[in-house]
């Protein structure tokens, strides 16, 4: 359904990501790892065509999207929604029309067809009462749910999510990785993840790439990565055993770097 | 010294990519009025903000102006005893250049400036991205809705600008110089040919399509956070208000020179 091929893209002159490839099959929640800064954002949004790569190729249903116009990108599009971070609804708009923000702008159904398919989609989030709400209204964990409620309301076949546990509480980050998963069980749709959470990665993923620096450092099941022994991932995955001392902190080479202590105030005194 | 010569090139070459941008988004916002989707609502949504929003502070400015220009110009003339046509120097001076350059500034500060942070606050929060995601041109529906009502309102004020200056203009001459009324409408519209008409609306059209796509460039290219709103905010308002003085020296060239 998407397969990423040797994928090279660099931001003034700062290699992003280098040689990454992925294929996802329809139907899978493919989940990207990494620390902060790694790429995984920027993987997403080379699938929705909000950046293009500097070479490889992007195959979304059978279709390659690299170096299509912005116009033939609106069509592949129609397939997909995304779940941003900061869930970016629309502060203009209430919840409702936020929900049915796309179905309004395709205008392929009538009013009352739309009014229930929004009702439909805040109902499998939780959050059928705050139709009328304003998005300053909600909190964070309500606004990303709404923001799953306005991916889901077209109908897509892929979902792609940017973060979508970040800074939530446990509850809502239950509630939000139990969306995903609901969505792989009951509508089969595909998504890709992309988390720094394990807890949600491991729950949700059928498979998960690792990236690193902008490569891609594994691609394989939960139980293949929970027993890689790629210093880089052991790092990541159970930082509290690797940087245990004080002053220890990761090498970008996949090591530990030992920043010495500061010398007492004693010492740096004049005699 | 190289790294100044390559810094000052950088620089330099900065600046005419901003203007190319600039210049390529004004012309994709403008097409953008040619073709389907219209966005009829959002278009009067947005000329009923800028237009009726602005009524206040041009009236305001227009009645201080209207009032200001008489007293001073009664002072100018009366060693000339022409106190009695001070409307001629009002109706010529405000419908020319005050109407329209300080009704464009007013808007620059309250219309620019918010369509900036906007437009910025949208861009932070990735909200123009959810629009794109969603199938959504956000330059059609964000941008060339609001140019449209821009080059629609924009004239609009500057009409009543011009109108309740010469209004503040004939209260000041009629209560406290003593004008007549007649007397003072008279002289007010005998300064004013057919072509000052077209020349006070021409150049608000340019002050509009200033006002918003500078608005609009510096919002959508906000990078940054927070700090890059307040900094786009700041921008908009300077840039726009340096154009619409230097394009009216311009503008008043280039009349004066074709003999208008």
């Amino acid at each position: 359904m998407i397969r990423f091929s040797n994928i090279f893209l660099n931001f003034d002159g700062r290699q992003v990501l280098q040689n990454i490839s992925m294929d996802v099959p329809a139907g899978q929640t493919q989940v990207i790892l990494g620390g902060s800064g790694c790429g995984k954002t920027t993987t997403l949004r080379l699938i929705l065509g909000l950046l293009h790569p500097e070479s490889g190729s992007i195959v979304i249903n059978g279709q390659e999207i690299v170096g299509m116009s912005e116009r033939q990108m609106t069509a592949i599009r129609a397939q997909m929604a995304m779940v941003f971070q900061g869930a970016a609804l629309f502060d203009s708009l209430t919840v409702r029309e936020n929900v049915g923000y796309r179905l309004w702008e395709e205008g392929a159904l009538d009013n009352e067809s739309i009014e229930q398919r929004v009702a439909e989609s805040l109902r499998f989030v939780g959050l059928e009462d705050t139709l009328d709400k304003m998005p300053a209204e909600l909190s964070g964990g309500m606004k990303k749910r709404v923001a799953i409620a306005r991916a889901l309301a077209c109908k897509p076949k892929i979902i792609l999510y940017d973060e979508p546990t970040a800074g939530l509480d446990p509850i809502n980050t239950h509630l939000v990785s139990e969306l995903v998963c609901r969505l792989h069980r009951e509508e089969h749709v595909t998504q890709i993840v992309v988390t720094h959470d394990l807890e949600c990665a491991y729950r949700i993923a059928d498979r998960l790439i690792m990236i690193h620096r902008g490569e891609a450092i594994f691609d394989g099941s939960v139980d293949a990565l929970q027993a890689s022994d790629d210093p880089r991932i052991r790092t990541f995955l159970r930082p509290e055993e690797v940087l245990a001392e004080p002053g220890c902190f990761p090498h970008k080479d996949g090591g530990i770097r030992v920043v010495p202590p500061m010398p007492e105030k004693a010492e740096q005194a004049p005699a | 010294m190289d790294i100044a010569v390559t810094r000052i090139e950088d620089t330099l070459k900065g600046y005419a990519a901003a203007v190319q941008d600039f210049a390529q988004l004004c012309v994709i916002a403008a097409a953008g009025a040619f073709r389907r989707p219209w966005y009829v609502q959002e278009t009067i949504y947005h000329m009923n903000r800028i237009g009726v929003g602005s009524i206040f502070i041009v009236v305001l400015t227009g009645i201080f102006t209207g009032m200001v220009l008489t007293l001073q110009g009664a002072i100018q003339l009366e060693p000339y005893g022409a106190v009695p046509y001070v409307s001629k120097l009002v109706s010529a001076s405000v419908v020319r250049e005050l109407g329209p350059v300080l009704a464009a500034l007013m808007i620059a500060g309250r219309v620019g400036s918010g369509i900036a942070s906007e437009l910025a606050t949208m861009q932070v929060t990735e909200q123009i991205d959810a629009l794109r995601a969603e199938g959504t041109d956000p330059i059609k529906k964000l941008i060339t809705t609001r140019l449209i009502a821009s080059l629609v309102m924009v004239p609009v004020l500057t009409v009543i600008t011009d109108g309740i200056a010469m209004m503040g203009g004939y209260l000041i001459a009629h209560f406290s110089l003593s004008i007549d009324t007649f007397f003072y409408w008279t002289w007010a519209f005998a300064a004013l040919g057919p072509m000052d008409l077209v020349y006070g609306l021409l150049k608000p059209l340019v002050f509009g399509f200033i006002v918003c796509m500078v608005g609009c460039y510096a919002g959508i290219t906000t990078s940054g956070g927070t700090v890059g709103v307040g900094h786009s905010t700041t921008h908009a308002m300077v840039t726009s208000s340096i154009l619409i003085l230097v394009s009216d020296f311009f503008m008043t060239k280039l009349f004066i020179y074709w003999g208008w």
